[in-house]
């Protein structure tokens, strides 16, 4: 019965051990910033460009060859006295307007920034109009017919 | 108020008519390839490198060197699944056409590509070697294989993302090439933005 436990006990640790192992398959990348403001201009930009091999992470989340390439292009920008705009400008010069999680606000994207907007006034609208119209329709009093048959229904 | 006086009101057919708009933008989605990243590199100036050639990496090739005439670049890798399968058609292609192609292997260990070319064959005129994937970048690559087509001006024409089908090369490459070949090679063309 012990060894049955000492066994148990045994697989169960090294499951754990493996299951923490992945769970830190990537790697921790240690970078040296020359002060904060290029450590937090770095930091928004891996978090705002798009990883384009895993379309739907950004390149701070993702595991990709060419997400910790552009990393390093970022970083590497940064530190030899780069903008954010223009390593921006060098991402979407090409890769294109994709690479950027928050769009610009342009003719083109128009439509994604303003549309919300428009779509909830547009609800707000037709909700105060619904309401308003319930509110002022009063229900007309039942005719003298109608009334003699509900009589006669509840008097059976 | 009775049913009959609400379907009147314009309305009472609004949501239905929001719904058949969000149906037919999402029936245009469903045939859209989220993978095909419109490249903003089409209609400009190629990014010029220079990098050692695959076959003898004491000699370098330049962007320079293919000018004048239009050209094809290939990105390609040993690790890649989708080269295998373009790489008989790109072979086919390279036999019956005398077009400068250019191979840029890829993140790619040099002796590694030059294994992957001795056994499939080598289709491209020269490979490079960019091995720290540098150019891919400058290059906009994020899917390999990807072929570029270049004019005689050196503007990137045409980008293909992903494996090169028959279809593909038969349809839209093959008749670009011919335009491009008809084209006079003194033109220079303004970089369209």
């Amino acid at each position: 019965m012990r060894r049955a436990v000492k066994i148990i006990l045994i697989g169960f640790s090294v499951t754990l051990l493996i299951i923490a192992q992945n769970s830190h398959a990537a790697e921790i990348e240690i970078r040296e910033f020359p002060n904060n403001r290029v450590s937090a201009d770095y930091q928004q930009l891996i978090n705002e460009l798009r990883c384009l091999v895993c379309q739907n992470q950004n390149l701070a989340a993702s595991d990709a060859d060419l997400a910790s390439d552009l990393r390093d292009e970022t970083y590497n920008m940064l530190i030899s006295g780069k903008t954010v705009a223009e390593v921006k400008e060098f991402m979407v010069a090409r890769y294109g307007e994709f690479v950027l999680y928050k769009p610009p606000f342009s003719p083109a994207t128009w439509i994604i920034w303003i549309g919300p907007f428009v779509l909830l006034a547009f609800g707000l609208f037709i909700a105060v109009r619904i309401t308003r119209n319930s509110a002022n329709t009063s229900i007309p009093a039942p005719s003298a017919a109608d009334e003699k048959r509900v009589n006669k229904l509840l008097d059976n | 108020m009775t049913d009959k006086s609400i379907t009147r009101k314009p309305i009472f057919w609004v949501p239905l008519a929001l719904f058949f708009g969000l149906c037919v933008l999402l029936a245009i989605g469903l045939t859209l390839n989220p993978r095909e990243i419109p490249s903003p590199l089409i209609g400009k100036t190629a990014p010029a490198f220079e990098l050692p050639i695959l076959s003898d990496p004491e000699q370098q090739f330049s962007t320079l060197d293919s000018l004048g005439k239009p050209w094809i670049l290939n990105v390609w890798a040993s690790w890649c699944v989708a080269c295998r399968y373009e790489h008989p058609i790109l072979n086919e292609f390279a036999q019956n056409n005398d077009t400068f192609i250019v191979g840029l292997n890829y993140k790619d260990p040099p002796a590694n590509g030059q294994a992957w070319l001795d056994q499939f064959g080598d289709p491209y005129t020269l490979s490079v070697i960019d091995f720290d994937g540098r150019v891919g970048i400058d290059w906009g690559v994020y899917g390999v294989p990807e072929t570029f087509v270049m004019d005689a001006s050196g503007i990137i024409r045409y980008k293909h993302i992903g494996p090169i089908t028959v279809a593909s090369l038969q349809n839209e490459i093959v008749p670009l090439l011919r335009e491009l070949s008809s084209e006079p090679k003194t033109q220079i063309r303004e970089p369209e933005f």
